[in-house]
């Protein structure tokens, strides 16, 4: 390799490194808080994080209701992720591979959706379920959002890329309209399935201010709205907090490192096509 | 569809539809319904209700039945002219706006530089990404402890010689905004790269092999031939982070809660405010009709910029 690009592949690895550090390090920072077991979390100059140790994350899953914020998350997440696979793959399949009058309307309906600012279902959507009597309930968390219409573009798109002769072949072969969904489209859709799933996944995990608006016990508290709750009961208690949250953050770090190609797709077939 | 056969035209038609036909559209309304029905009452029906929510007098009360809803007409958009939140929660908004083109530019030459075959740039982009996905209130925490007055951001400064005492970045009111944002950057960054990798990768490399030949150098190939073909994602990204902007909530009622003095009181935060702490839907909806009103005129000046060659792409 010639010096000159020798250098410039140096500085090149110098900069990326350097805003990795800058994108990465506060997230290395907490945990090092989180493991932190002793002293200070602040202070100039700023405190070394050893001694290390687990004793905050064995402390804030023993003193701290975190195991049933995790439960509470885990539910939602399970049905909200559930109830966007099955209802987007099943609205999106007639769109993509079916002849039939108002198609052209509810592909714009939708469309006008992704252009509409959604904030102002707020306000409405708390109205209509204080109607139906479902405030506090898990239901009404995740109901509003239970089917994405990003979903069901991104999963129009892939039934589009299905070839018609494997269509044609399954209808020789006999199969029943269900059938040739369930047993023949949907495995044929599985990373677009996957891609979606692990986006629903990061959102219903994360998501916040609704369940913070139509949830009123604590005990039904999903971790993000939890982690701010205590946060704000044990101020004093930073490290506690800090791994309440390195706790939160974790299965999301894991998924998306082991799942990145998906997700990337993910991104790219929702914004740009 | 082929020309119909002679025999075809025998079967008995229903408005126009021969029973195949029917059966399809049957089916397919079938595999919609669940879909529409959680859309319609979720998603459409709330676009409209609240509109004409804006038009009623629509607290606690009316929502518990113990009294009913009363017309105000536009009542509620005369009282925003002398609501001195609201033109507090507008000017902040609109600054906090301010974010999007620095964010975007951030995000194309981000992407410019990942956008290459590189020994472990997998694990970079990787990086640039985590915190896109860690949750908003995990960030804010987070931002709220290096932001302290003894935390790790004052020190680094000061070690640096850049200020010379500790400043408190979310509490001084000219300065909480700026800190607010510079969050939402850094964890808007790894979004927006990703859409422009997309775009960058879309772009044929003849292009630029055709822009060295003629001698351009790099800044003038990205300056006149990378920046023109990735409109269709600037325009789709900028409409995405310009809304979003406006829509700013979570990372101001995580780290500032709406302080210093309402420096960080935003328009998302005070309807919010209105209709979940004082319970008034109906004062709520029209502060929302003004905040949709707002996104789509800025939607649409986005699309006046960048629409050149972006339209295909809807």
């Amino acid at each position: 390799m010639a010096p000159r690009r020798m250098v410039g592949k140096v500085g090149l690895y110098l900069g990326l490194g350097t805003l990795a550090l800058f994108t990465a390090f506060p997230l290395l920072w907490l945990l090092g808080t989180a493991l932190r077991t002793q002293g200070r979390v602040f202070g100039f100059p700023p405190p070394p994080p050893w001694p290390l140790g687990l004793d905050n994350f064995v402390a804030v899953w023993r003193t701290l209701p975190l195991p049933r914020f995790f439960l509470n998350t885990l539910l939602i997440t399970g049905a909200g992720v559930g109830a966007n696979l099955l209802l987007c793959a099943m609205a999106a399949y007639p769109l993509a591979r079916m002849r039939f009058p108002g198609r052209n309307l509810v592909f714009f309906l939708l469309l006008a959706t992704l252009m509409l600012p959604s904030h102002v279902g707020l306000i409405v959507n708390f109205v209509t379920l204080t109607r139906l009597r479902l405030i506090d309930t898990y239901a009404a968390v995740v109901l509003p959002s239970a089917v994405s219409v990003f979903g069901i573009f991104l999963l129009r798109q892939q039934y589009l890329s299905i070839p018609q002769e494997l269509e044609d072949a399954a209808r020789i072969d006999g199969a029943s309209e269900l059938g040739l969904w369930w047993r023949v489209m949907l495995p044929l859709i599985a990373p677009g399935l996957a891609a979606l799933g692990i986006f629903e996944f990061v959102a219903f995990w994360n998501s916040f201010l609704w369940p913070l608006i139509v949830l009123k016990s604590p005990e039904k508290y999903p971790l993000a709205v939890g982690l701010l709750y205590l946060s704000g009961l044990f101020a004093h208690n930073t490290r506690l907090i800090a791994a309440g949250a390195v706790l939160m953050t974790l299965p999301i770090i894991a998924v998306f490192l082991f799942t990145q190609r998906y997700f990337m797709r993910g991104i790219t077939l929702g914004a740009i096509r | 569809m082929s020309a119909v056969l002679p025999g075809a035209r025998a079967r008995p038609r229903l408005l126009g539809l021969s029973r195949r036909q029917w059966r399809t559209t049957l089916v397919a309304y079938l595999f919609l319904l669940p879909a529409l029905l959680l859309l319609s009452v979720f998603t459409f029906y709330p676009v409209g209700f609240g509109t004409v929510l804006s038009l009623f007098a629509y607290n606690l009360r009316t929502l518990l039945g113990l009294e009913p809803a009363r017309f105000v007409g536009l009542e509620h958009f005369r009282a925003l002219r002398t609501d001195r939140f609201f033109w507090i929660a507008l000017t902040n908004t609109l600054q906090y706006v301010l974010v999007v083109p620095v964010l975007q530019f951030a995000s194309i030459l981000l992407a410019v530089a990942v956008n290459r075959r590189l020994r472990g740039i997998a694990w970079f982009r990787a990086a640039y990404y985590v915190p896109v996905i860690t949750s908003m209130v995990v960030v804010g925490l987070l931002w709220r402890w290096l932001y302290e007055q003894d935390g790790i951001i004052n020190y680094v400064l000061l070690s640096l010689g850049v200020i010379a005492r500790p400043i408190s970045w979310l509490g001084n009111p000219d300065l909480a905004l700026y800190s607010v944002m510079f969050v939402t950057l850094w964890k808007g960054l790894g979004y927006y790269m990703v859409i422009y990798l997309a775009g960058l990768q879309a772009i044929s490399p003849e292009y630029e092999e055709a822009a060295t030949l003629d001698g351009a150098g790099r800044w003038q190939i990205f300056r006149y031939v990378t920046l023109p073909l990735l409109r269709p994602s600037i325009l789709v990204a900028s409409t995405i982070s310009t809304i979003a902007a406006l829509k700013v909530f979570e990372e101001v009622y995580v780290m500032t809660g709406g302080g210093p003095v309402f420096r960080t009181f935003t328009m998302f935060f005070y309807i919010f405010d209105v209709g979940f702490q004082k319970f008034d839907f109906g004062y709520a909806a029209a502060l929302a009709v003004i905040l949709a009103a707002g996104i789509m005129l800025l939607s649409a000046a986005n699309f006046a910029v960048f629409r050149r060659g972006g339209y295909e792409y809807y």
